[in-house]
């Protein structure tokens, strides 16, 4: 395997790499159960980018986890690159979040104990695709693509907001995924720091023709996306 | 380096307060079970080889005879009663030197003597004690006991090989009666006195013997007792004493004498030994269980704190046999570590405590603890340290694992 942070398309843009149907989720018991998903449907295609926007509480999140399956619907299918995943086993799932997924949290979701460089390395490590100077090779140069090239060996902690996010960014693109899903991922940023790592996010994932879903609240980020979803009530509107 | 257990040595050096507590008490739970079995098994040991050097690995008693009934039935095939057969113990040796020949022809035999026992009073110028004379020919009798060794004074064995007219007399008894080399004492048995030069004191370290056991030369006891053939016991060591039992099998039925290995003369003291041992062990692993709930209350703690790290790695494509996985490392890490140093800590500890004075002269005779460091107090100390570690420690572990990554990050998210 390349190296290389263009030679990743595996198939050509416009191809669907996700499609959901008719999704559902509850979520809590009791009196307290809420019918947050009502029935959702959504396709992405590779090498666009797209925003799901609404109000706090209308279910964007909860999708963003089934889509990426962190979370089982009550309801419905979801498909990653043509395979059908709704209704399969937790290590199935968990293979395919492995191989085909790349998360970006609002709140960077570094490993503290460990470095910049280690922390990119680490869905690497798992795949286990790749060597272990393979590997360093493509963090490092990972980590240069999003400008923390002098910093590879700081620990997350000694890492600012802008910078952290930036090295999650890095990690989710570490095994080349078709998908990259991208939970407010400026929401914690300063307007510089989001503009920066937006551009980033867009730019790598177009150059290698994955998917990206995020989810905002950012008017502006949403408006540089190639399609906008808007949701409210647990249904895109 | 495989991923999780660089992942779970990070966590661990993460908490290196809970950690340390952790190691420290497997080091305690290790170190002090390894000292604890070492001080038991040392002073069994010491007594083993003190009662192997004062009365052998094995006796031949009694001789045993088929029942008359028995002997019918063996001997008339034609009657197929089928009934217990029964035995009889006629008491000593009829023909010690015949048996004493066939059993130096067992290859583990290292030596036998022949013994003749009887109840005695002994007389000194101060006082008169009940003691029991053996009778022994000394050059047999240096291959089945230690007894040249435990002569305390400087004349050792050379005036007792020389005079049939001298005695052995044991320490305990010697200052009770008051005596010294060359002094003599009075054995008197059913009304005859018989005069000896007491030739050296002997001191066994064991008081029951020291205080009663007179040895003189066996052509004399087979005068002073009136027994003027047989043996009351045969005394045999063995090149590998472990086997008594089995080599004791073996004779009894080829000789068709009662044989009594060491194991079963003294099994009540190593009962003893072996409650002694156990029951220090079970007092120990105290430690070893406080080094558990350390290790569970760690990994519990790692698990909270950790839930993020736990949602990153499951949404990486980490399994949860991989969280379970990373968890188990650090218990095993702190394991490694504490069998380690524990070990050494033990063997340190132990060799210190043989440093201890201790003077015990009565079930056997020493100045210090007694210490038998073997490569199975190890063994034992650190398969206990890792069940009850590795227990305790899969609780938090699968805990880790159960944990949905969807509803740990949405719990942060929203």
């Amino acid at each position: 395997m390349s190296t290389s942070l263009h030679a990743v398309s595996a198939a050509p843009v416009g191809d669907f790499a996700l499609r959901c149907s008719g999704l559902q989720r509850y979520l809590g018991q009791g009196d307290g159960r809420v019918h947050v998903l009502k029935g959702v449907s959504f396709e992405a295609r590779r090498g666009q980018v797209y925003a799901i926007v609404g109000p706090s509480g209308c279910g964007k999140s909860t999708l963003l986890y089934l889509l990426g399956l962190l979370d089982q619907p009550d309801g419905g299918d979801i498909e990653i690159n043509g395979q059908r995943m709704s209704n399969r086993d937790d290590f199935a799932r968990t293979a395919a979040r492995g191989a085909h997924i790349g998360f970006v949290f609002q709140f960077h979701f570094l490993m503290l104990e460990f470095t910049a460089l280690e922390n990119v390395m680490m869905p690497m490590r798992k795949l286990g695709r790749l060597t272990a100077p393979e590997m360093e090779a493509r963090a490092r140069m990972l980590l240069d693509a999003v400008g923390l090239g002098a910093k590879t060996h700081r620990l997350g902690t000694q890492l600012s907001g802008g910078e952290q996010q930036r090295v999650a960014v890095a990690r989710a693109l570490a095994n080349q995924p078709s998908i990259i899903l991208a939970d407010e991922p400026t929401g914690n940023l300063d307007v510089k720091n989001s503009t920066l790592v937006f551009d980033l996010l867009t730019r790598l994932a177009k150059d290698n023709g994955q998917a990206v879903i995020l989810v905002t609240h950012n008017p502006e980020i949403a408006q540089r996306c190639d399609v906008t979803r808007p949701m409210r009530d647990g249904l895109f509107v | 380096m495989s991923p999780n257990f660089r992942i779970a040595f990070r966590f661990l050096t993460a908490k290196k307060r809970a950690m340390l507590m952790s190691l420290s008490c497997t080091v305690l739970g290790v170190g002090l079970f390894i000292v604890t079995q070492a001080t038991t098994s040392g002073f069994e040991e010491f007594f083993v080889k003190t009662l192997l050097g004062t009365d052998g690995a094995m006796r031949i008693e009694d001789r045993i005879q088929d029942t008359l009934r028995s002997m019918e039935v063996a001997g008339s095939p034609d009657f197929q009663i089928r009934q217990r057969e029964g035995v009889k113990y006629i008491e000593g040796v009829e023909e010690p030197q015949v048996i004493m020949d066939t059993v130096r022809s067992f290859a583990n035999v290292r030596g036998v003597s022949a013994v003749l026992r009887g109840n005695v009073q002994v007389s000194s110028s101060f006082k008169t004690e009940d003691a029991q004379v053996f009778g022994i020919k000394l050059e047999d009798h240096r291959f089945v006991s230690e007894l040249e060794r435990k002569i305390t004074t400087p004349e050792g064995l050379g005036k007792f090989q020389e005079s049939a007219g001298s005695a052995l007399v044991g320490r305990v008894l010697a200052d009770r009666l008051q005596l010294t080399v060359n002094e003599s004492i009075v054995i008197n048995v059913r009304g005859e006195s018989r005069r000896y030069v007491v030739a050296a004191i002997y001191e066994t370290g064991v008081r029951d013997i020291d205080k009663t056991r007179i040895y003189i030369d066996l052509a004399e006891a087979r005068s002073l007792l009136r027994k003027p053939t047989g043996a009351t016991f045969l005394q045999i060591s063995l090149h590998d004493p472990k086997r008594a039992r089995q080599e004791a099998a073996h004779m009894e039925e080829v000789l068709r004498h009662s044989v009594r290995p060491w194991q079963e003369r003294e099994k009540e003291w190593l009962s003893v030994f072996r409650a002694l041992s156990v029951s220090s062990a079970i007092t120990v692993t105290v430690f070893t269980l406080i080094a558990s709930l350390a290790m569970f209350n760690t990994l519990a703690m790692i698990v909270l704190e950790k839930t993020k790290d736990i949602a990153i790695l499951r949404s990486m494509g980490y399994e949860r046999r991989d969280i379970t996985r990373i968890f188990l490392w650090q218990a095993a890490i702190v394991l490694a570590i504490g069998a380690i140093v524990g070990g050494i800590f033990g063997a340190a500890v132990s060799w210190g405590v043989s440093l201890v004075p201790l003077p015990i002269n009565t079930l056997f005779k020493t100045e210090h603890f007694i210490v038998a460091l073997s490569p199975w107090h190890f063994v034992q100390a650190i398969t206990t340290a890792v069940v009850m570690v590795m227990i305790a420690s899969l609780v938090p572990a699968r805990r880790a694992a159960r944990l949905e990554p969807g509803d740990i990050v949405r719990g942060t998210a929203q």
